[in-house]
């Protein structure tokens, strides 16, 4: 017997919502992209959880992000699993500081894999996922493009 | 720091590889044949075992050799346990826990791989960050946070691709001296440069092996120690430290903990970097051994780079570095950690043939864990260091 894999299998891995990040992928539904702020510690913290990892505080608020950002480190992945969302294509993983302060990790898209680099200014983009949240990605800043 | 130093010896060593990567064994049964080894090395019976250390089931271990031992470890910081195993087996001895400690790994994922068998998934699990953050982005693993760490280092620092080269070069030379290394034959540079780009900066020949392996220690007391069959190597000093599990919460890619557990490790034993003869110091990547010269404080950070170019690693150089050939091109079963210690005590017994070093006294073993996420330092020494 054979087992057919249905057409809308989504060739990303698609991540979990894990207890503390409720806030974080609602908010993606939309586009947006929000960071956990601890109250006590008047800072944001990622990834997000139940607890600010500074004092271990609970009192949490979610706050918009700018979204902008600079590659604080990268790497192309040259030799992708044939089931890679990127179709057996080279891909850029890169790890993102945010103008917050925090770091998250991120592909780079809309831009050559040979033009990344470390420091380059870049801005959320984002990837629909099946249920309706999107995965956020960044691209190189739109006013460094139009230069 | 006084701590632990002298306190507790390696008396026993012992580790299986094979030339073709694969050995016969697998399992339990390799475990216990390594064990049996290592125990024979000692002049010391599993009778005599009252403590074991493994880094899944420390348990299923006991009871498959039919042991009832009063101190247990199942530690697992990945490639590193084996270090933080030899730390913990030397603090029980000196606090009178336990006097004959073994810890034991075997790994087979070569054979295993020709076999058929699937390959170990992560164990992935629920609520983990690695899944939620990470993956979704394509990550490959163990290379791509080895490969971050190498683009952050080269970006701050001007490590080039020719220096990372380099570590391979001077690692294979020491294969070359060793018969039961996977690969021996001399490269070079260019040879390293011209493998292919997994994750870029990383070449081929920048990356471990994936060999089957085993290997086991046994430690006691220093009283104990000087009446068994080998010369004792003492703990002289011993330190941990981790500060992530996944790659994006590493503070500084260029920084690894090995800055705290060598200086805790180094502090204790009362030794400076100068003192070391033998730096075994795991090389998942050539990135790894790059960080760990700078983190030990061989060369200020950033100087990594040109601290390796001009070979002084490899042999006849002044830091003689991996001499077994490294987990890039000895064996690398997994979780190297366990050979850095094998190869350091048999170095400081004389017992290395073609690439023994000339009467070393000290060697320490540094392990990496996880995605340079747990280091652990072990300072062993000869009786004149005691």
């Amino acid at each position: 017997m054979s087992t057919k894999v249905p057409t809308e299998t989504p060739l990303r891995m698609e991540p979990p919502i894990s207890p503390g990040a409720e806030p974080f992928w609602e908010a993606t539904r939309e586009c947006r992209l929000v960071l956990p702020w601890c109250l006590a510690c008047e800072r944001p913290f990622f990834y997000p959880r139940e607890v600010c990892p500074l004092c271990l505080g609970t009192a949490i608020a979610w706050r918009p992000a700018t979204g902008t950002g600079v590659v604080y480190s990268f790497t192309i992945e040259n030799r992708p699993p044939p089931a890679a969302f990127s179709m057996g294509k080279p891909y850029v993983v890169a790890l993102v500081e945010l103008d917050e302060g925090v770091r998250l990790m991120g592909n780079i898209v809309g831009c050559p894999l040979e033009k990344t680099e470390v420091g380059m200014p870049v801005s959320v983009t984002w990837e629909a996922l099946s249920d309706g949240r999107h995965l956020p990605l960044f691209e190189p800043r739109r006013e460094e493009n139009a230069l | 720091m006084a701590g632990l130093r002298g306190a507790a010896a390696i008396v026993g060593v012992a580790d299986e590889v094979s030339p073709t990567g694969e050995l016969g064994g697998s399992g339990r049964a390799l475990e216990a044949a390594v064990i049996k080894q290592a125990l024979d090395d000692a002049g010391l019976t599993l009778a005599d075992v009252d403590g074991v250390c493994h880094s899944a089931s420390s348990m299923g271990l006991a009871e498959y050799l039919g042991i009832h031992p009063t101190f247990t470890d199942s530690t697992n910081t990945g490639g590193s346990s084996f270090e933080v195993h030899a730390e913990h087996a030397a603090a029980a001895i000196a606090a009178g826990l336990c006097e004959v400690v073994v810890s034991v790994y075997a790994s087979t994922p070569r054979s295993d791989r020709r076999g058929g068998k699937p390959r170990r998934r992560p164990d992935l699990g629920v609520n983990n960050p690695l899944v939620d953050w990470e993956l979704p982005y394509g990550l490959r693993l163990p290379m791509a946070p080895y490969a971050m760490a190498a683009t952050r280092h080269m970006a701050e620092f001007g490590t080039t691709s020719e220096q990372l080269a380099q570590i391979a070069v001077s690692t294979r030379a020491w294969a070359g001296l060793n018969e039961r290394a996977r690969y021996r034959q001399a490269i070079t540079i260019d040879d390293v440069l011209a493998s292919p780009m997994e994750c870029s900066p990383l070449h081929l020949l920048d990356c471990c092996l994936v060999t089957d392996g085993a290997g086991a220690f046994v430690m006691t007391s220093a009283a104990r120690a000087r009446t068994l069959a080998k010369p004792p190597v003492y703990v002289l000093g011993a330190g941990t430290c981790h500060d992530h599990s996944i790659i994006s919460q590493m503070p500084d890619l260029t920084t690894t903990p090995g800055v705290i557990s060598g200086a805790n490790a180094f502090a204790m034993a009362g030794i400076t970097p100068s003192d070391v003869d033998l730096l075994m110091g795991y090389d998942s990547f050539t990135i790894t051994a790059l960080l760990h010269l700078e983190d030990l404080g061989f060369c200020a950070k950033g100087e990594g780079g040109p601290f390796v170019e001009d070979g002084k690693t490899a042999p006849g150089g002044s830091l003689p570095m991996n001499t077994n050939g490294g987990g890039l091109s000895y064996t690398h079963p997994g979780m190297y950690g366990m050979f850095l210690i094998v190869e350091a005590v048999k170095q400081l017994r004389g017992e290395c043939g073609e690439r023994q070093l000339e009467s070393p006294e000290i060697a320490v073993a540094h392990g990496s864990g996880i995605v340079l996420s747990c280091m652990s330092t072990l300072v062993l020494g000869t009786e004149a260091t005691r």
